[in-house]
């Protein structure tokens, strides 16, 4: 805290609660898609991330590509594990329970897991950045990383995204055709089987780009996705399942409040947390904007 | 007959196990811990139907409760044990009162927030806990006065034997009243029964409570036996097990609560003690085969392949 004043405080807190926001938002907002729009409890959600972040590092620092170039594979190597996965595991999760699917998500997890321990070891998987990230930005009443404000950016950009695929686009409409009525939708012509596995490859690519823009805030292990499941699951039951808009809003607000404690009262920054998504959840079983009951 | 053959040979087992393994009773009576906490799951989640992964925050609680009862006012085993059933219920009461309110996702998310509650305060409260350090000086007098636990553990071993066949005796009893039944019936259909006149929630949070309890017992257990508590008791991880446990039994039956833990366990045992990370592929990968073929727990494999056998249609129900 370079400024001691209130305002400098207030500031401070906005700015780093953003980013770790904008983060949770990205890496969150691949789940509340195939959670609430394909009503899937998918606890695998965070091993995408982690295979986004590993073949980051592997193709940044392993191969030595430049980092959209790695971006760029780690992006594509995840669709390519995702989608058969799609095809041969979560076509069958679909239609189970919602305990099923939990466990089955939580069998895959552990496969994730082990599948990157044997190959890149149980050692912290670094993302090698460009230099330029980690240059200062002056904003006048503090420096921030040019990192920070990328993710702030790509954040925005994909809610901005998101919002035209989903409510402006055909795809968006056959989607939610299919997620409402999944017989109707078919018999209509849409081929559904085909919009649910473009909806889980989108889910998979957000969770790598967000594992891999994130990797400086949540660093990137095998253990990442039973680390960083909870609080994933925590900000779409917040937001609300199926809701783009809430799932922005309880990661900001939770990514703020998170960084607020840790300025104001570290001691008792995890409880605040979560003593306010109990009150959240007990006052709003719905989550913030969720148009469906959990 | 059959009545009868099950429990006799289960407990048969039990002892063969203690003339067997003589040098593994630690990790013998941590099974005998680990059901106790699967068959409070196996109550709340199995026969009512309440899908939680929060069940370490019960387990937690009477651990803790257990714990410094021991240290603070009285080294008496039973009283330890009632100090940490009346614990998890009291926590299970309270939290269950609203839980019981929510369904699906969000209760699942609750009792998780709960449990990461209850850790992050006990961490917090370092004075009283003791912190990441655990809580030490845990000192028990001899069980019903008579048998003082010994450092090869035999004493733990027949104190927990005797309690989890107390706790399953009762729960068998428990569910099969007419108000296990209930319970069943609000697993099957709460909108049903609903309208025969039962009280959905109230039920609910009477299962919650008694599971609560429970888990509180299995807490106060491992308190009293490892003489240590640490933060783990609360942690994500302990619920998480014991879901998988229970699932690769069978829920809603108390035997598989039994078999699932045991065989997770044993599994555990043997391949994570040569690598941790290989006991992953193998956990993953017999969860995935449960849920995928065995939906109703590998207590129902003999059936399914006895089905499977005589060719009859009705091999996949």
């Amino acid at each position: 805290m370079s400024t001691g004043d209130g305002m400098g405080l207030f500031l401070n807190i906005l700015v780093d609660g953003a980013a770790y926001g904008m983060i949770l938002f990205m890496i969150a907002v691949g789940l509340s898609v195939t959670m609430g729009l394909m009503r899937v409890v998918n606890l695998a959600h965070g091993g995408f991330a982690l295979i986004g972040g590993t073949l980051a590092h592997w193709a940044g620092q392993d191969l030595g590509l430049a980092f959209p170039l790695a971006l760029a594979v780690a992006m594509l190597g995840t669709l390519a594990i995702a989608l058969p996965l799609e095809r041969l595991v979560y076509r069958r999760i679909y239609g189970f329970g919602e305990l099923q699917q939990v466990l089955a998500t939580i069998g895959l997890t552990f496969l994730i897991i082990a599948a990157v321990n044997l190959w890149q070891g149980s050692a912290l998987l670094p993302v090698p950045l460009p230099e330029s990230f980690a240059r200062p930005v002056d904003l006048g009443f503090r420096t921030l990383p040019l990192h920070r404000l990328v993710v702030i950016g790509s954040g925005l950009a994909v809610i901005a995204g998101l919002w035209l695929l989903l409510d402006r686009s055909r795809f968006g409409i056959r989607l939610r055709a299919a997620v409402d009525n999944r017989g109707t939708a078919s018999a209509l012509g849409i081929d559904t089987d085909r919009i649910y596995m473009v909806a889980f490859g989108l889910g998979a690519l957000l969770a790598a780009l967000g594992g891999i823009l994130g990797a400086e805030l949540l660093p990137i292990d095998a253990y990442y996705p039973l680390r960083y499941m909870v609080l994933f699951l925590i900000v779409v039951a917040v937001g609300g399942l199926g809701s783009i808009a809430g799932s922005f809003a309880a990661a900001l607000g939770l990514g703020m409040i998170e960084t607020a404690a840790r300025y104001l009262a570290p001691d008792l920054a995890t409880i605040a947390f979560f003593a306010i998504v109990i009150l959240v959840l007990a006052l709003r079983p719905q989550g913030l904007m969720g148009k469906v009951s959990a | 007959m059959k009545s009868w053959l099950t429990p006799f040979l289960v407990l048969a087992l039990a002892g063969a196990a203690f003339l067997l393994f003589p040098y593994n009773l630690a990790f013998l009576t941590r099974i005998l811990i680990m059901i106790l906490l699967v068959l409070s799951l196996d109550l709340v989640l199995g026969f009512a139907g309440i899908a939680t992964l929060g069940q370490a925050a019960m387990y937690g609680t009477g651990a803790y409760a257990a714990g410094l009862f021991a240290v603070h006012a009285s080294g008496n085993p039973l009283a330890g044990l009632l100090v940490g059933a009346f614990a998890g219920a009291a926590l299970a009461l309270v939290s269950g009162l609203l839980l019981m309110r929510t369904r699906g996702l969000t209760l699942i998310m609750l009792t998780i927030a709960v449990a990461s509650l209850c850790l992050e305060a006990a961490n917090q409260l370092r004075g009283l806990t003791g912190g990441a350090d655990g809580l030490r000086g845990i000192r028990m007098q001899p069980v019903l006065g008579l048998f003082p636990f010994d450092f090869a553990g035999q004493t733990g071993y027949w104190y927990a034997l005797s309690v989890t066949v107390l706790v399953f005796a009762g729960l068998a009893v428990l569910t099969r009243s007419a108000f296990g039944l209930s319970l069943r019936g609000i697993h099957e259909s709460p909108a049903r029964m609903a309208a025969i006149g039962v009280s959905v929630y109230w039920r609910q949070v009477a299962a919650y409570t008694i599971g609560g309890g429970i888990a509180g017992i299995a807490g106060a257990l491992a308190a009293q036996i490892t003489q240590l508590v640490s933060l783990e008791s609360y942690s994500f991880t302990i619920s998480a097990e014991a879901l998988i446990m229970l699932i690769l039994g069978g829920a809603g039956r108390l035997y598989g609560a039994v078999i699932g833990t045991v065989i997770f366990m044993v599994v555990h045992h043997v391949a994570a003690a040569n690598d941790p990370f290989n006991w992953l592929f193998v956990i993953g990968a017999l969860v995935l085969f449960v849920v995928f073929l065995v939906p109703n727990g590998l207590v129902s494999l003999p059936l399914a392949v006895t089905r499977l056998w005589k060719g009859a249609r009705h091999a996949r129900a």
